[in-house]
C-alpha cells in the first residue's frame, strides 16, 4: 500500500511548460478571460453605439406616466399609471394565461396520453389523429385560427348567445355575473379550508391504517362529500349571503360582471390544445416505459383495471414522466408571450411592445421581459425538480 | 438580443472604418455606404394603399414610396434602386437605430419625444393627418361623443394607441382597446366585429376602407382629434444624409411651386426664370456641396414628378382614397405646404 503510494506521488519531473496540470489550469484561464473580455467589449459597444445615436437610457422610465390603455388587467389600470405598473400587469396577465394553461393542459393531457393506450379502438384512434393533428401545427397559426375563426363564428353583440344565470357569450368575449359575497361569507371560506385540512387528515390516517390492516378507506369519496356538506351546512347556518352583479347590456356592449375577452379565451385554449397533445405523447411513453410484467403482476394479485393504473403503473410512470412534462410547462408559459401576435394584453404585448415603443428604451425593456421568463422558468423547474425527487425510485 | 447586438457592434465598425478611409471626399457615412451598396434600404407599412403598399404587380408604390424613389433618383438617377423593408409600428424605430434601413417612410407621427429621445431625426412633414374614427354605418354613430363603452382596435406602439387614452379621459367617456401589433390583423378583428371602431390616422382610414369588400358600409366619423404629422425620419447623428433626405423633400414641393412638372421638366431646362434654373441645376451647383450631382432635382422631378402629381397619383381626389388636399396644399394654395427657397 504504501510503496504503491509514494510510487504515485513522485511522477518524473518535466520541464513545466509540459506539466499537464499547469497547461490545464493556464488555458482555463485563458479560456476565462477571453470570455470576461467579451462581455466587456459587448457592455462597452453598447454604450458607445448608444450614445453616438443619442438615445436616452436608464430605468427612470418605469416610474413615468405610460398614458395609453390596457384592455383587461387583474388591478385597477388608466392612462395615468406608471410604466412599472404596465410592467405588473403584463407580467400578471402572463401569470394568469400560464398558471390556468399549466393546470388545463395537464388534465387535458394526461387523459389524451392513457386514451390513447385504451384497448377501445375507437379511443386510442382519435387520441392518435388529435396529437397528430395539433402537434404538427405550428402554434401561431394554430392561435390564429383559434381567434379569427372562433370571434367569426361567436354572434353579435346584439344577438348574444344567452345561458342560463346571466351568463353572455358574443363576439366581445365572455360575460359572467360577478359575486358579491357579504361579510358573514367569511365563515364559508374558512370551513371550506378547515374542511381541506381534515381531508389531508384522512388520508393519511387511510395511509395509516391501510398499512397497518390492510383496509381500504374510500377516502376520495368521503373528502369530496365533507367539502359539500362542511361548508354548505356553514352557510345556511351563518345566513351570508352571495348577491351577483350580472352583466348588463348597454349601447355597445355588456357592462358589470366579469369579462373574459376573446383574445385570453383564444390564447388559453390555444396553449391548453397545443401542449396537451405533447403531455400526452409523454404520458404514453411514460406508461409504456414501466414494463408489462408490473401489470401482469398487478393482474395476479387481483387488483381491479382502476387500481392497477392508480397504485401500480402511474406511480411508476410519473418518474419517467415528470423530467419532460417540467419541459412542457416551461414551454407553455414561454409560449404565452405569442398572445402578443392575437392582441392579449401579456408582458411581451405591454411591455416589449407598447411601452417599448413609446419610451424607445429597447435594451432596457427587453432586458427586464428576458428576466421575467427566465425567472418564471426556473422557478418552474425549481418545483418540479423537487417534485421529482419525490417521486424518483429510492435505491437503498 | 446579442445578435442583434452583435449585429450593430459589427455594423458600426464597419462603417467607422469605412468613414476614416474615404472621410476627405464625402461627408456622411450613410450616404456613402448607400453609393457602395448601390440602393437605398427604405423602412415602409405592411400595406397602406396610397401611402407604401404593393401594386397588382407587386411593385411598390405610395406617396410615402415615393419619397423612396425620390431619395434614389436624386442619388443614382434611377428610382428602382430602392429596396424596401415593410415593418410593423413595434419594429420601425429599432430597425432604423440598427441600421437595417437607410430611411424610414411609413406613416410616422413626428412628436417630440421621438425626436429627442430616441435617437432619431424627422426630415418634415409628407402629410399632415390627424387621428379619426370609423365605424360602422348599422351602428347609427354621429360623433366620437357617443363613443362611451365601445371597443377600440388599434395598433400597437403608435400615437393612436396615446391619443385615444387621452381623447377618452378627457371626455370622461369608457373604452375598451384591442391592440394587435399587425396593421392587417387590426383591420381583420375591426371587420370581423371584435371592435365597434377603428382608430388611426383618418387618411389611413380612408386607405383601408378602400380594401374592404363593402366601403359604404363603414363611415368615418367628422372628428380629428390629435395632429399627426407623417413624415419621413433618419438616423439622429449624421448630418449629411439628414440633408440629402430633407432637400429631396422640399425639391418635390418646389417643383410643385415653380409648376416644374414630370412632363415639363425637360423644356423647364430652358426656363429663364432664375429660381428653376437653380432647381434644376442650370445655374449654380447646390448637389455637390450635399454629396449629390448638379442635376439631383432635376432627376427627382424626371423620374417621379413633383409633389402634386404624386399626391393626385396616390392619394388624391381621383384615387380610391380620394383625400383633398386641404392642409397638404402648398402655402399659397390655403395649405401648410411650404419649402424654404433653394438658392
Amino acid at each position: 500500500m504504501a510503496s504503491m503510494d509514494t510510487a504515485r506521488q513522485a511522477p518524473p519531473r518535466t520541464f513545466f511548460l509540459n506539466d499537464p496540470v499547469l497547461r490545464g489550469v493556464f488555458y482555463q484561464i485563458v479560456v476565462g478571460l477571453l470570455v470576461v473580455l467579451f462581455l466587456l467589449w459587448i457592455i462597452n459597444n453598447t454604450a458607445i453605439n448608444l450614445q453616438a445615436q443619442n438615445k436616452t437610457s436608464g430605468f427612470d422610465f418605469l416610474w413615468k406616466t405610460s398614458g395609453f390603455d390596457i384592455s383587461f388587467s387583474l388591478f385597477h389600470w388608466d392612462r395615468t399609471s406608471y410604466y412599472w405598473e404596465a410592467f405588473l400587469v403584463g407580467l400578471t396577465n402572463t401569470l394568469l394565461v400560464a398558471v390556468i394553461g399549466i393546470v388545463l393542459a395537464t388534465l387535458l393531457g394526461f387523459t389524451l396520453g392513457i386514451a390513447r393506450l385504451s384497448s377501445n379502438f375507437i379511443i386510442a384512434r382519435l387520441a392518435t389523429v388529435y396529437i397528430e393533428l395539433i402537434r404538427n401545427i405550428p402554434l401561431l397559426l394554430q392561435l390564429f385560427f383559434w381567434y379569427f375563426a372562433v370571434l367569426k363564428a361567436m354572434p353579435a353583440v346584439r344577438n348574444s348567445l344567452e345561458f342560463p344565470f346571466d351568463i353572455f357569450i358574443n363576439q366581445r368575449g365572455m360575460f359572467l355575473p360577478r359575486p358579491l359575497p357579504d361579510e358573514q361569507f367569511v365563515f364559508v371560506v374558512v370551513a371550506f379550508f378547515l374542511t381541506i385540512a381534515v381531508a389531508i387528515g384522512l388520508r393519511i390516517w387511510a395511509r395509516r391504517r391501510l398499512d397497518e390492516t390492510g383496509h381500504r378507506f374510500p377516502v376520495l369519496l368521503v373528502s369530496l362529500a365533507l367539502l359539500v356538506a362542511i361548508p354548505g351546512l356553514v352557510w345556511i347556518v351563518s345566513g351570508a349571503d352571495v348577491p351577483f352583479d350580472p352583466p348588463v347590456l348597454q349601447r355597445f356592449n355588456f357592462a358589470g360582471g366579469v369579462q373574459l375577452p376573446p383574445e385570453f379565451v383564444a390564447l388559453a385554449f390555444g396553449l391548453v390544445i397545443y401542449t396537451a397533445a405533447f403531455i400526452a405523447e409523454t404520458v404514453r411513453a411514460g406508461i409504456l416505459a414501466v414494463s408489462h410484467g408490473q401489470t401482469e403482476a398487478a393482474q395476479s394479485l387481483g387488483l381491479k383495471e382502476s387500481d392497477r393504473l392508480r397504485l401500480v403503473i402511474v406511480p411508476q410512470a410519473m418518474r419517467v414522466i415528470v423530467p419532460p412534462l417540467t419541459s412542457q410547462y416551461l414551454n407553455l408559459t414561454k409560449n404565452s408571450s405569442l398572445g402578443a401576435a392575437i392582441g392579449y394584453p401579456e408582458l411581451v404585448n405591454v411591455f416589449a411592445g407598447t411601452s417599448l415603443n413609446q419610451t424607445g428604451r429597447a435594451i432596457e425593456i427587453i432586458a427586464m421581459t428576458m428576466a421575467v421568463y427566465l425567472t418564471f422558468s426556473l422557478l418552474t423547474s425549481l418545483i418540479m425538480n423537487w417534485y421529482n425527487a419525490r417521486v424518483a425510485l429510492v435505491e437503498r | 438580443m446579442i445578435n442583434k447586438l452583435l449585429t450593430v457592434a459589427f455594423a458600426a465598425g464597419i462603417g467607422l472604418s469605412a468613414t476614416a478611409a474615404i472621410a476627405q471626399t464625402t461627408t456622411s457615412a450613410t450616404l456613402d455606404a448607400v453609393k457602395a451598396k448601390g440602393y437605398v434600404q427604405c423602412g415602409v407599412t405592411g400595406g397602406v394603399p396610397g401611402f407604401s403598399a404593393p401594386d397588382a404587380n407587386n411593385n411598390w408604390t405610395g406617396l410615402e414610396v415615393d419619397y423612396c424613389r425620390s431619395l434614389a433618383a436624386a442619388i443614382f438617377n434611377d428610382p428602382a434602386k430602392v429596396r424596401y423593408t415593410p415593418l410593423t409600428s413595434q419594429e420601425r424605430f429599432t430597425a432604423l437605430s440598427a441600421g437595417e434601413i437607410d430611411v424610414l417612410s411609413r406613416t410616422t407621427t413626428w412628436t417630440m419625444s421621438r425626436d429627442t429621445q430616441l435617437g432619431i431625426k424627422f426630415v418634415g412633414t409628407m402629410f399632415y393627418d390627424g387621428q379619426g374614427f370609423m365605424v360602422r354605418k348599422e351602428d347609427n354613430i354621429a360623433s366620437t361623443l357617443d363613443l362611451s363603452g365601445a371597443a377600440l382596435c388599434i395598433e400597437s406602439g403608435t400615437t393612436t394607441e396615446l391619443n385615444a387614452a387621452d381623447y377618452f379621459a378627457a371626455n370622461k367617456m369608457e373604452f375598451n382597446t384591442v391592440v394587435l401589433v399587425d396593421e392587417e390583423e387590426v383591420e381583420k378583428a375591426y371587420e370581423d366585429g371584435r371592435c365597434d371602431v377603428y382608430t388611426t390616422d383618418s387618411s389611413a382610414l380612408a386607405a383601408e376602407r378602400s380594401k374592404f369588400a363593402n366601403p359604404a358600409d363603414h363611415v368615418i366619423l367628422p372628428e380629428i382629434i390629435s395632429k399627426e404629422p407623417l413624415g419621413p425620419v433618419v438616423r439622429q447623428g449624421d448630418d449629411g444624409w439628414f440633408n440629402v433626405a430633407r432637400w429631396t423633400y422640399f425639391a418635390l414641393l418646389e417643383a410643385e411651386e415653380l409648376g416644374v412638372t414630370q412632363a415639363n421638366v425637360d423644356d423647364m431646362l430652358a426656363s429663364d426664370n432664375p429660381a428653376i434654373k437653380r432647381l434644376l441645376g442650370v445655374e449654380g451647383d447646390f448637389g455637390t456641396p450635399i454629396g449629390l450631382t448638379k442635376d439631383w432635382a432635376y432627376q427627382i422631378i424626371k423620374h417621379i414628378g413633383n409633389y402634386a402629381e404624386s399626391y393626385e397619383r396616390h392619394v388624391g381626389p381621383a384615387t380610391a382614397i380620394g383625400l383633398a388636399r386641404g392642409l397638404n396644399a402648398l402655402w399659397r394654395d390655403g395649405g401648410i405646404q411650404y419649402s424654404p427657397p433653394i438658392r
